[in-house]
């Protein structure tokens, strides 16, 4: 081969590999994407099922349960329109509380409660993280219930 | 008194800063010495004044002057001085003093190393970083002023997050930021190279010891914030892909494949436009890194205030400086030349295919941290793109990445044979594959993954012996360690940084092959196992620190019958913001740390505990040191110095006009 028709070869071989790099790439993205909703959208069945994705909202007062061995926890995550039952296994994290924003990611059990993989609430108590803000702006919006005052960032306050 | 002083300060900063923008740039333009003098000055005073406004914050801080806004929000009186220094940068406006600060802190490094340099280019260079100063000087004074007062001034602070009050915070973010801030000397060589339209081997080994600097520090800076999640979150992961982790280590990636695009810009003339363009990118990254985190669009442990006047401020920041370097690249570029011609086996070609796989790997994080951002912002849903994917990317990408990091220094520049490599290395690829394929069996355990990760770790232990061996073979000695001094310094600083990557990888492959967590429910007197040790929670008892309260439990931790150590986890409130946090017990080893959290107390003085035995974890940082530590080494090498001192015109390689394009 002469040298010009190796360099073709080389580009060649470049272009392949980067194509199929690209696929790779875009299908183990496209499978990832872990998508948002809010418990009026998990009421209305518009979730994926068998698919993981998060939930967001406000965890509902008392409704922290324990199970005996320490470790599974029951609580209700609302956008003060519905009320999804979430169970998780694990510990929790240190900003979680009841009354607080919280966003869970898993899938969503037969039964309607939704089985968390992961808890998020790594943000300090005067912050709702946006998600979990937004399905209350949202709920709020759609006037399904008239709903208590909400907890959102103040400006000028660094949150975690 | 003294806030007032500071925010005139950064005012006079601003006005210097414009000065130092212009003139020179002008000069070096239309050949006009005395205006070209006045880069030099016009840095230094800059760096003063910026180092007062950040002595006033510091002042301020350290007085408790709560009638600052910016101090009442991140302090408290009951605040220890050292977190209260700190807490200069806990926050938004502080950290961009810092960034600011950091940058004609590298100015000032410019001016008092760069008397070799002509002085059209170090009057070009000092410009463009003024230029960037500018930029963050007038976001700063408009919406993110430091120094403004709150009247009446409140009766105390609302304290540091809990979660930055640790050690990792007074470090962490000044190394990341060093590192960060440190692209724009890179970036502003590259400038001042396009505005030239001269890019030569001497710009290359004039560029090379800033960016290498710039590196080192990135990579301590990185480490250092994945070491601090590890320890203080409580969750015992080192990385989490968080989009600010992502923020961080894109710059990362970019300013990595730089570095060696430069080596063959400096050895052979080549990669020229490839390597401004590299210079360019790690530069925006860089700023692209700080909007991210800063301007609170993130929801991360980083994100702070959300303020859109902000945002709309670095995004339009942003798109100046990106999108101005850019056009000034296509301008310019042609002029610049593209550098000798060589064949794809070559060092060369390897050291493309390398930086062609850091940057697809940069661009596969970009993808993964920017599209959710995208779709919210065309409010399309909220989405975020899982960890797994950044796995399942990043080793494939990476894999080949490494193979070439061992056979690249092995071989030719300009054309390599590729036979021959191969029989140079095929003992090295032997013992690697042999031990990658036994050693999981004797550990007891086999995954391809973990195969793999020991086979590429192994593979460049040793090609980095059979490059050593080689190299001493050729210099000229009576004795070994004559031959071993005899070696210049940048080529030892070069195996070490990649035997770093090697240790890197082995814990990153030991840690997921063989780590083991347990969260349980552990009463007083009750024992757990996890990888061969045996914990035996004590209960817990109530400790008063400076600004917290916690609960300490007791963990004894035995092997085989034998006491191992004790370990003292804490869950600890701090009443100021009412925060709980959670203090991670960890004891660490060369070969595994053993790690404890509490999680929840339950009735009867049980707690809900999690606990870790992570094998080989610290690799993972000390990888990173060794990789930062050969950058120190190579930075030190002679020929920077007598560059420096001779202020020799670094000999250009003839290189032939290019016929064809690399970049």
């Amino acid at each position: 081969m002469k040298p010009r028709h190796k360099r073709f070869v080389f580009i060649g071989l470049g272009l392949l590999a980067l194509g199929v790099a690209t696929v790779l790439v875009l299908n183990a993205f496209q499978s990832n994407l872990v998508f948002f909703f809010t418990p009026t959208q998990v009421a209305s069945g518009e979730v994926p099922q068998g698919r993981s994705f998060r939930i967001g909202g406000m965890i509902e007062d008392g409704s922290l349960v324990r199970d005996s061995d320490g470790l599974t926890v029951h609580f209700i995550v609302t956008d003060t329109a519905k009320r999804v039952p979430v169970t998780y296994k694990g510990i929790l994290p240190d900003l979680f509380k009841e009354g607080k924003g919280a966003v869970a990611q898993g899938q969503l059990g037969a039964d309607g409660t939704f089985v968390a993989s992961e808890v998020l609430a790594k943000h300090d108590e005067n912050y709702m993280p946006p998600e979990a803000a937004e399905a209350l702006a949202k709920a709020k919006a759609s006037g399904a219930q008239e709903s208590k005052s909400l907890i959102v960032p103040e400006s000028k306050k660094d949150s975690l | 008194m003294i806030p007032e002083i500071g925010h005139f300060a950064l005012i006079l900063a601003l006005c210097v800063a414009i000065v130092q923008g212009s003139l020179p740039i002008y000069g070096a333009a239309v050949g006009n010495s005395a205006l070209m003098a006045v880069a030099k000055p016009a840095a230094r005073a800059q760096f003063l004044l910026v180092l007062i406004a950040f002595c006033s914050l510091g002042y301020a801080f350290a007085e408790k002057d709560f009638s600052v806004l910016y101090v009442a929000a991140t302090s408290n009186s009951q605040l220890p001085l050292h977190y209260r220094l700190a807490a200069i940068w806990g926050a938004h406006e502080g950290s961009l003093l810092l960034w600011t600060f950091i940058l004609t802190l590298w100015m000032f490094a410019v001016t008092l190393f760069s008397k070799h340099l002509p002085e059209t280019m170090r009057s070009r260079i000092l410009g463009v970083m003024g230029l960037v100063s500018v930029g963050f000087l007038l976001f700063m004074l408009t919406v993110s002023n430091p120094f403004e007062r709150l009247i009446p001034a409140a009766p105390d602070g609302r304290d540091l997050n809990p979660l930055l009050q640790d050690p990792g915070m007074v470090i962490h973010p000044p190394m990341l930021y060093m590192g960060y801030v440190g692209f724009s000397v890179a970036f502003a060589f590259a400038i001042a190279a396009l505005l030239g339209g001269n890019l030569d081997a001497a710009w290359a080994r004039w560029s090379r010891p800033w960016t290498t600097v710039a590196w080192c520090f990135l990579t301590v800076g990185i480490a250092m914030g994945s070491g601090w999640a590890y320890y203080e979150l409580g969750w015992g992961g080192w990385w989490f892909w968080d989009p600010v982790e992502n923020a961080s280590f894109m710059p990362w990636l970019a300013g990595t494949a730089l570095i060696h695009s430069l080596a063959v810009t400096d050895k052979r003339g080549g990669f020229k436009v490839w390597t401004v363009l590299l210079a360019i990118m790690a530069f925006s990254l860089s700023l692209l890194g700080t909007f991210l985190v800063r301007s609170g669009v993130l929801t991360s442990v980083h994100a702070f205030a959300t303020d859109p006047k902000r945002g709309l401020f670095i995004l339009m920041f942003l798109a100046v400086v990106i999108g101005g370097s850019l056009a000034l690249y296509a301008w310019r570029a042609p002029r610049v030349g593209l550098g000798g011609s060589f064949s794809m086996v070559s060092r060369e070609g390897m050291l493309l295919a390398n930086n062609v796989l850091l940057i697809a790997a940069m661009g596969s994080v970009l993808l993964g941290t920017l599209y959710p951002l995208f779709l919210d912002a065309l409010d399309l849903g909220k989405i975020s793109v899982g960890p797994p994917y950044f796995d399942s990317v990043f080793a494939p990408l990476m894999a080949p990445a490494i193979f070439l990091m061992g056979v690249g220094p092995l071989a030719q520049w300009k054309k390599a044979d590729l036979p021959d490599l191969a029989r140079r290395l095929k003992w090295a690829l032997g013992v690697s594959v042999v031990t990658a394929l036994v050693l999981p069996f004797v550990m007891g355990k086999w995954t391809p993954l973990l195969s793999l990760g020991l086979l590429l770790a192994i593979w460049i232990v040793t090609t980095a012996v059979v490059t050593l061996r080689e190299r001493l073979a050729h210099v000229t000695g009576d004795n070994f360690s004559d031959r071993m001094g005899a070696v210049s310094r940048s080529y030892w600083g070069m195996l070490l940084a990649h035997v770093g990557v090697a240790v890197f990888i082995v814990g990153v492959t030991m840690v997921k092959g063989f780590e083991t967590e347990s969260d349980v429910r552990m009463n007083v007197g009750e024992t757990a196992t996890i990888g061969g040790y045996t914990f035996r929670f004590d209960g817990t008892q109530d400790v008063v620190g400076p600004n917290y309260t916690a609960a300490r439990g007791t963990f004894h931790v035995s092997r085989d019958g034998r006491d191992t150590t004790i370990l003292y986890p804490e869950k600890r409130r701090y009443p100021v913001q009412n925060q709980v946090m959670t203090e991670a017990a960890i004891d660490p080893g060369l070969l595994r740390d053993l790690y404890v959290s509490l999680g929840e107390p339950l009735e009867d003085g049980a707690w809900s505990v999690r606990l870790y035995h992570k094998p080989f974890v610290d690799w993972i940082w000390g990888g990173c040191l060794i990789m930062a530590l050969g950058g120190a080494l190579a930075i030190s090498d002679r020929r920077y110095r007598l560059a420096r001192r001779k202020q020799e015109p670094a000999v250009a390689p003839s290189t032939r006009p290019a016929r064809r394009k690399v970049a």
